[in-house]
């Protein structure tokens, strides 16, 4: 999917070009089960299924940071908020009791557009006080809230506090029983394609070109006549929105929610995914999930110290690798124009 | 709360402060002046509680080993600044905290590698083990009060030094308008390295205190450094007398918001403050840059 | 007789003890250049943004149309009709030329809170576009990118730019800034076309684009205008010659 700008004809006939790494590895991802199948080795597809779900995570963060030019540091906290408000629901269908005067509910087709209505309002307020900065007292503050949204987690003894929530209850989606891996890994496949379709149409109607423009040149765009604000506090929430949707798909296919899940490490591990795979694409932080999620879960099986050969390469990553890996396959500029 | 509970939280809450001003002083300089975000300053003041315990076990010398352990860790911020940091001073925020997050994991191995996963003990000296007797009813442990005394008196020495000496006017002119200190003659790279040193030196004095108090482990870093931004962010980036203000007052709010507020309110009390804060001032307390 | 469409009133604007604009009054009538020139440091620069909105005056009032906008935002400004373009060139680098002015098109058409639809395949703004580019002579590196583009192009997209919000007065910020000796011809050429359907505020250091574009001519000296008058009547002041034309200028 590129990101297109106007050209002497078709916009459409180029829709595609460029996009081939993308499909391949939409593809790929297609696989896994049976491959997982093949191999006897269910590993295979609980990695995969935390792949999908992290790069819906970093295509949504790429959309204010690649396209917005807003290093959001909260995202990891955004994250879990849509997780606890899958996972408490649940606790409370489990227990019987209500959530003050709200019954819990296990049904997925409730609680995950839930999740992401209540991290949107996160987002929406947040984005409000971090948005009136720029630079680089928005990426302090945002790393700020993050870790507030951390510490009020771990506050929440009743969900068990710093030791994470099991859910209990049997989660299902609107009578439909989704939890089962293999089906899991589809559904958060099909929602991972189509968070993608989501981000592109969004970079290239009005609304995204204001947001691409402003992270250019903000000042230029205020003197045509327009207050970015408003677009820049829109892109966060939508952002946040479809983050929120992420983490209620993680509660769900886990079955477990901790405030690990919040902290800001896995913060900027968000981040590191969005500049990895290239930020000037959507389908880039794809590639980006693909490649942190597999380091970080193979590099332990070579040494216990594997954080330090992944924060070399972290490092390594940000004096070399410019274009991020998007600009590796893919050469020419962010358009279909040519 | 009763008058004795009121004094001792008040003075923990002033210690926790001037152990955050101490961390931040580093971090808000090195942003004014270099315009580079560390988050690795959080790891120096780790290197600084880890390397005060070991030399404690070394040398049975509590005032040898915390000098020798600032010394060291400035000498390491001093060489991490020349190798590393310096050819990303003028890179994006972006990559400045990407790098620096690297930074920190590989600091964070380095210490687990030597030191190990297990929390260390930090040996408190005996003459300071036991506790005092404050306004006739009020007991407060006397190594916290000297770590109080010591810290203060630091803060002043470092605020006196910024705000009355001529290094300390290069220092501030560099934070303000950097090509107009370079202009006027300053040795713009000397000062980079000595005020990152020296932040290095102050980030690990804050570590040892805290170790003193709490425990020594991986990764202890890493909350105080968020405590650090936040404060570094409503003082006002680059501003030590803002520094010094936001540290007090987070530090005094955290201490009560955690005594008086249910804990899932009191732990997000202090960001809370910051956004109020800013949502009336976007650029902090105290704002160097006009 | 003709009324104003821009009026600048007693207008004050200091810096940290620095007085920038004293006491400056002018005026643009509808379909009139009103140049304004003088020495560098002369506070020309900080008039304009005053009066497109990026700074905001100490003392004075501004009039558009007669209503007052001294206290108008930047970009409702704009939608008034004063578009601004920059001494330094103000551009899109990662959009190409169509982008940057269908970005204006887009913008002057009200809010962009549209989600869905390409905008870069939309008549509604492709086609102003293309028109603001034709006027200006750029619609044959409609594809370029922005960053790719000469110097002078860039001078001509940021005036497209500006055409593109469909403006009632142009304030120009040396549009010729940095142009050759042909490409400076050529600008002129474009503005004398400009002149017919625009009021415009011009600021530039080249005088004979300004003796040649200009209906009036205010000089500015130290945040005050020490003179107005046909550009007849400045060529001859002898307190303008003094002041700034007589040295070398």
């Amino acid at each position: 999917m590129p990101e297109t700008q106007p050209n002497a004809g078709n916009a459409t006939g180029t829709l595609l070009r460029g996009a081939w790494p993308a499909i391949v590895c939409i593809a790929l991802l297609a696989l896994v089960p049976t491959l997982s199948a093949m191999f006897d080795n269910p590993f295979l597809i609980r990695l995969f299924t935390r792949v999908l779900i992290f790069a819906i995570v970093a295509v949504a963060l790429n959309f204010v940071l690649g396209f917005g030019g807003l290093v959001s540091m909260m995202h990891a906290g955004l994250f879990g908020v849509g997780a606890y408000v899958v996972a408490i629901l649940a606790v409370h269908d489990f227990d019987g009791a209500p959530l003050w005067i709200f019954p819990g509910t296990s049904n997925l087709a409730i609680t995950i557009p839930l999740a992401i209505v209540v991290t949107a309002l996160v987002a929406l307020l947040s984005g409000a006080v971090s948005l009136r900065t720029s630079g680089a007292y928005f990426i302090m503050i945002t790393l700020a809230f993050n870790q507030m949204l951390y510490y009020f987690f771990v506050a929440l003894q009743k969900y068990g506090g710093e030791d994470g929530q099991q859910i209990l209850a049997s989660l299902s989606f609107a009578g439909f029983d989704i939890t089962k891996r293999v089906t899991f890994y589809y559904v958060s496949l099909a929602v991972l394609v189509a968070v993608m379709l989501l981000f592109w149409r969004l970079v290239n109607s009005r609304f995204g070109i204001i947001l691409r423009a402003t992270a250019q040149n903000e000042r230029r765009v205020v003197a045509l006549g327009v207050s970015p604000l408003r677009y820049k506090l829109a892109a966060f929430v939508i952002s946040g929105a479809i983050t929120g949707l992420a983490g209620g798909l993680w509660a769900a296919g886990q079955q477990f929610v901790s405030p690990a899940d919040l902290s800001w490490i896995r913060a900027a591990d968000f981040v590191v995914m969005a500049v990895l795979g290239g930020m000037t694409r959507v389908w880039g932080a794809v590639l980006g999930a693909v490649v942190i999620v597999l380091l970080e879960a193979l590099l332990p099986n070579y040494t216990q110290y594997w954080q330090m050969p992944f924060g070399l390469i972290v490092i390594l990553i940000v004096v070399y690798l410019q274009g991020g890996l998007a600009g590796l396959f893919v050469r020419d500029r962010p358009t279909g124009a040519h | 709360m009763s008058a004795s509970l009121f004094i001792e939280q008040m003075l923990n809450g002033i210690q926790f402060g001037v152990m955050l001003f101490l961390i931040s002083a580093g971090l808000t300089l090195v942003f004014g002046i270099m315009n580079l975000i560390n988050l690795a300053h959080g790891a120096l003041f780790m290197l600084g509680a880890f390397l005060a315990t070991a030399f404690i076990k070394w040398t049975n010398n509590y005032l040898l080993a915390a000098v020798l352990a600032m010394v060291i860790t400035a000498f390491v911020g001093y060489v991490l600044e020349l190798l590393v940091l310096r050819r990303f001073y003028s890179r994006s925020h972006l990559d400045q905290v990407l790098v620096t997050f690297g930074l920190i994991l590989v600091f964070n191995d380095i210490v687990r590698l030597i030191w190990g996963v297990v929390p260390v003990q930090f040996r408190l000296p005996q003459a300071f083990a036991g506790s005092i007797n404050l306004f006739g009813d009020v007991q407060y442990p006397t190594f916290r009060l000297l770590i109080l005394a010591v810290g203060l008196l630091v803060a002043l020495g470092l605020y006196y030094v910024v705000v009355h000496t001529r290094i300390g006017m290069w220092i501030r002119a560099g934070a303000s308008n950097r090509p107009m200190a370079s202009a006027l003659g300053v040795d713009v790279g000397l000062i980079f390295s000595l005020v990152f040193a020296a932040g290095a030196a102050l980030a690990g004095l804050a570590g040892l205190m805290t170790g003193s108090i709490s425990s020594v482990q991986v990764g202890m870093g890493d909350p105080v450094l968020i405590l650090a931004l936040v404060v570094t962010v409503i003082g006002g980036i680059g501003s030590i007398r803002g520094a010094f203000v936001a540290a007090l007052m987070i530090g005094i709010v955290d201490t009560f918001g955690r005594v008086l507020l249910p804990p899932a309110l009191g732990s997000m009390v202090i960001f809370m403050l910051m956004a109020v804060i800013l949502a009336w001032r976007p650029k902090g307390l105290f704002p160097v840059h006009a | 007789m003709a009324t104003p469409i821009l009026e600048i009133k007693a207008l004050q604007k200091r810096f940290a003890g620095l007085v920038a604009t004293n006491d400056l009054s002018l005026d643009v009538m509808a379909g009139e250049t009103h140049a304004v020139i003088g020495p560098n440091g002369a506070g020309k620069t900080t008039l304009i943004a005053q009066l497109q909105g990026e700074l905001s005056p100490d003392g004075g009032a501004i009039f558009f149309n007669g209503k007052n906008i001294t206290r108008e935002p930047a970009h409702r400004r704009a939608h008034l009709g004063i578009a601004r373009s920059f001494q330094i060139t103000s551009i899109f680098p990662q959009f190409t030329v169509l982008a940057n002015v269908a970005l204006a098109v887009q913008a002057q058409q009200g809010h962009s809170f549209r989600f869905f639809g390409s905008a870069w395949d939309d008549s509604e703004l492709l086609g102003p576009a293309r028109e603001a580019m034709d006027q200006i002579g750029i619609a044959h590196r409609a594809d370029i990118y922005a960053e790719d583009l000469s110097h002078g192009e860039r001078r001509q997209l940021e005036l497209a730019m500006a055409l593109a919000m469909k403006p009632q007065l142009l304030l120009l910020d040396e549009p010729m800034a940095g142009m050759g000796r042909q490409e400076g011809q050529r600008m002129t050429q474009v503005l004398a076309n400009l002149k017919k359907h625009y009021a415009i505020l011009l600021v530039e250091h080249d005088m004979d684009a300004v003796f040649a574009l200009a209906d009036r001519i205010s000089v500015l000296v130290a945040g005050r205008t020490i003179a107005t008058g046909s550009p007849e009547e400045i060529r001859n002041d002898p307190a303008v010659k003094a002041a700034y034309l007589g040295h070398g200028g």
